[in-house]
């Protein structure tokens, strides 16, 4: 074939013609806003409204925004140098609220010369948490994240230094239990006795020894009452508390549930069901209202703990739910394998079982976080001082008084910096812990 | 030296055995829990009762029958400050329910809509649509609530604005006016002849029902497609149109008309209504949009492409292969979404619309201070509509479910 083109044609050219340029209409800008805007009437319509909704929504937005007031004493004194700023009755932010009670919304009426007690336990907190987010770190830092949760509660709440030193030796003290009885008693009698020898430890010793120490050395931080917390710290509280309590619980939960021991089974069930089928709000009036009856009389105790409480047994019960899909998930395979090389029930879970199926769970987990992180400004409606709670308060001085969009817009933005930053590390972490296969 | 045979081992039962034998072992546990499970309740109902001795108070629901003496503005059956507690209830019960259903609703179609739009090749659409799934996602319900009702009391003109030459105006001719005291829209009137207008438009359904039973038979049977969508839409549109038309027109609209200060006439929506309901199913529909879109991705692509290698229609594809596939993956978290939105309509706190929570668990508990009765009989309520819910999600989903192996 090729032989006899050769021969007939007379001429062949020797260089390339150089390409020409594709059409206009088919590259850069053009080419761009041709298919993404205007591929076809559906969409040339959909991208006119859209546009025109953007126009007509930053038309409102910017000029409120770009020509806001950021320094003054009252929302009076804020349209007094609006007038004489931007003319008068022009749309005008006053964020000057912000920047005058700056300190309440970030702290409630937390003590001001102590402000730098929560400062420092957030930033405590990043330090402590950042092993557990991020694998690259050195894992030594891990111990400072096993003891931070009784540095943060000193610093937040103080009081002596005794009474979380001793509540950590009651950790100790079962260790200790638990190393000495093993060899001689069997490991059952030595997990009894780590158990019980520090529950007497801090129901017996820890009160009496911790106060004869105040005695002899008073070492410790001004006492702040709950009543003082308010602001984000307060929701911020609540919220990594629930957290931190409310995952392994879920996982207890997730697993009772897949249990088959009849009882066990029923039990999660039943207390995953009642807690999920009512609303959050009405749990925390039952904190708020019923406690007292079902505690023995005379028991008093502080309402944050107890709403934190009532948090994560909610949170509890939605990520056991989660869980569960994870671990139903599984391949029947995986727990056969398990059972097949010998592993206990409790080896078996924590070394095969659990680190997949969290795995395929992390988006629910996360989404759970971000759903009690949210929750925690229901706590307004039992008399504490959250940001919303606080946004009100603010607007009953009669400094303030009929000041709404500039509290909302900030509240709702730091809300959403936490919570979307959450859900962007749930979906680093998938990509990290991805293997291709499921 | 006598050496003493080594006995044989006994088969006895050693204490031991409870724990370290599996055939025991699962035994004790159980028995080990469902003890310290009583222990533990009985430590509730004997603190309980101890607590009530003191308070002087006993266990009685009685309270329900007596006169509850406080007003409810927003109610959809007859009640007056001479009701009953029980009375009271079931208008909050009744209140929720409304709400739960308006807002189901609404969230699905935004949700459906931003979802398939999100997914849209339309860049700013795309981009529109994310905006508002991630802010009304990231942000707490609560402060949507507020800021909605704050926006529906304080950015809408007050009734005397609508007045000759004032500076608002009612909307769609004249029939709607948002005011802050409420939204005004017009309200149905019934004439005699709206019930045969009833009976012809609920008939016509049937007959649509049957139309569609009868085209799915002949296909199934004959292959041959009838027009199922043009027919069952004039079947729901003619007889009604006829019938109201030749019975005179039975059903009117009483318009809202201001009148010295107020509206009068029309049907009034409270502001507290109106922000829940926004709040509750913008915030809801920005879970179902991702629960939508997510079911959409899950249809693979070789799925459209096998229907139209077969020679389906866009349309018949999209009815045929890939909604039944993403339905099923849409479902059942779609469901929970409902749950979610009806157990979050308690939010009506915040904004004073009498739910079930404001009048059963609140002013209630508040006048009779029976908090243990009021509580309780709450949280059974939301438990029964929960467990009613799931069981017919529980229902449907064994109906769709993959029938494999």
């Amino acid at each position: 074939m090729s032989d006899t083109h050769a021969q007939t044609v007379a001429f062949v050219r020797e260089s390339m013609v150089p390409p020409a340029d594709p059409p206009l209409g088919e590259t850069g800008i053009f080419k761009w806003v041709r298919e993404n805007l205007f591929s076809s009437w559906l969409n040339v319509l959909l991208s006119v409204l859209s546009i025109a909704f953007v126009v007509w929504a930053l038309a409102h937005l910017l000029p409120w925004f770009l020509q806001s007031v950021w320094d003054a004493g009252s929302l009076t004194e804020c349209r007094e140098i609006r007038d004489a700023r931007y003319g008068e009755g022009a749309a005008s932010a006053c964020f000057a609220v912000i920047t005058e009670r700056w300190n309440q919304l970030l702290f409630g009426f937390y003590p001001p010369e102590h402000y730098w007690r929560p400062v420092l336990a957030f930033v405590l907190f990043l330090v402590a948490v950042s092993p557990v987010l991020f694998q690259g770190l050195p894992r030594r830092l891990l111990a400072f994240t096993a003891i931070y949760p009784f540095i943060g509660y000193w610093l937040l709440w103080g009081g002596t230094i005794w009474g979380p030193l001793l509540v950590i030796a009651g950790f100790v003290i079962g260790w200790g239990a638990f190393r000495l009885a093993e060899p001689r008693l069997g490991t059952l009698a030595a997990a009894i006795a780590a158990i019980l020898l520090p529950l007497a430890w801090w129901f017996f010793a820890v009160g009496p020894i911790a106060g004869d120490l105040a005695q002899i050395a008073p070492i410790g931080l001004v006492r702040i009452g709950s009543g003082d917390f308010g602001g984000f710290m307060l929701a911020f509280i609540i919220g990594v508390a629930g957290i931190a309590l409310s995952f392994p619980l879920g996982i207890l939960l997730a697993l009772g549930r897949q249990s088959h021991l009849f009882i066990i089974n029923k039990s999660c069930v039943g207390f995953i069901e009642i807690i999920r089928g009512v609303p959050l709000i009405v749990w925390l009036f039952t904190a708020s209202l019923l406690l007292n009856y079902f505690l023995p009389p005379g028991t008093n105790f502080d309402l944050m703990l107890r709403v934190i409480i009532m948090v994560t047994l909610f949170a509890a019960a939605y990520m056991a739910e989660v869980i569960r899909g994870g671990l139903a998930a599984l391949p029947r395979g995986q727990y056969e394998a398990a059972d097949a090389l010998g592993l206990d029930y409790w080896k078996a879970m924590r070394l095969i079982i659990l680190p997949q199926a969290l795995k395929i769970s992390i988006p629910g987990i996360v989404n759970t976080f971000i759903g009690l992180f949210k929750d925690t400004t229901l706590v307004v409606f039992i008399g504490l001082l959250d940001p919303i709670g606080l946004s009100n308060a603010i607007r009953a001085s009669t400094e303030w008084n009929g000041i709404y969009w500039e509290l909302f817009v900030f509240i709702g933005l730091l809300f959403w910096i936490c919570c979307f930053s959450m859900s962007r590390y749930s979906m680093y972490l998938e990509r990290k812990l991805e293997t291709g296969h499921r | 030296m006598t050496t003493t045979a080594a006995e044989p081992p006994k088969q006895s039962f050693h204490l031991g055995q409870l724990i370290y034998d599996t055939r025991y072992r699962s035994l004790t546990i159980q028995i080990v829990a469902l003890v310290l499970l009583m222990l533990f309740f009985s430590w509730l109902v004997s603190n309980t009762v101890q607590n009530l001795a003191t308070l002087g108070k006993d266990f009685d629901f009685s309270y329900l029958g007596q006169r509850a003496g406080y007003d409810i503005n927003q109610r959809l059956i007859d009640y007056s400050s001479e009701s009953t507690h029980a009375r009271a209830a079931l208008v909050g019960i009744l209140n929720t329910l409304l709400v739960a259903f308006m807002g189901c609703v609404a969230a699905t179609i935004i949700g459906v809509i931003a979802g398939v739009l999100r997914l849209s090749s339309n860049w700013i659409v795309s981009r529109l649509m994310t905006v508002y799934v991630e802010g009304f996602r990231n942000v707490p319900l609560l402060l949507w609530i507020i800021a909605i009702f704050a926006l529906m009391t304080e950015g809408t003109p007050q009734p005397r604005d609508f007045r000759e030459g004032g500076t608002a105006s009612m909307l769609l001719f004249d029939s709607v006016a948002i005011s802050n005291r409420g939204v005004y829209v017009p309200a149905p009137v019934w004439g005699p002849g709206s019930l045969a207008l009833g009976i012809v438009f609920v008939l016509s359904i049937v007959g649509i029902w049957a139309w569609r039973r009868y085209a799915h038979a002949r296909q199934e049977r004959t292959g041959e497609i009838l027009p199922v969508f043009a027919v069952s839409l004039a079947l729901l549109l003619v007889p009604s149109v006829l019938a109201y038309f030749v019975l005179g027109a039975p059903i009117g609209l009483d318009y809202p008309e201001l009148g010295g200060f107020n509206f009068a006439g029309g049907l009034h929506l409270r502001n507290s209504l109106i922000a829940l309901w926004l709040a509750l199913s913008l915030y809801t529909g920005a879970f179902i949009a991702e629960i939508v879109r997510g079911g959409i991705l899950a249809v693979s692509r070789g799925q459209t492409e096998a229907a139209f290698a077969l020679g389906l229609r866009p349309r018949r594809t999209m009815n045929l292969v890939i909604l039944p596939q993403a339905l099923r993956v849409i479902i059942p978290p779609l469901i929970s979404q409902y749950l979610n939105l009806t157990k979050n309509s308690s939010l009506a706190i915040a904004v004073g619309y009498m739910d079930v929570r404001s009048t059963l668990g609140g002013i209630s508990i508040n006048q009779t201070g029976r908090e243990l009765e009021g509580m309780l009989l709450l949280g059974g309520f939301y438990l029964l509509l929960s467990l009613v819910i799931s069981s017919a999600m529980n229902f449907y989903n064994s109906r769709v479910k993959l029938k494999e192996r």
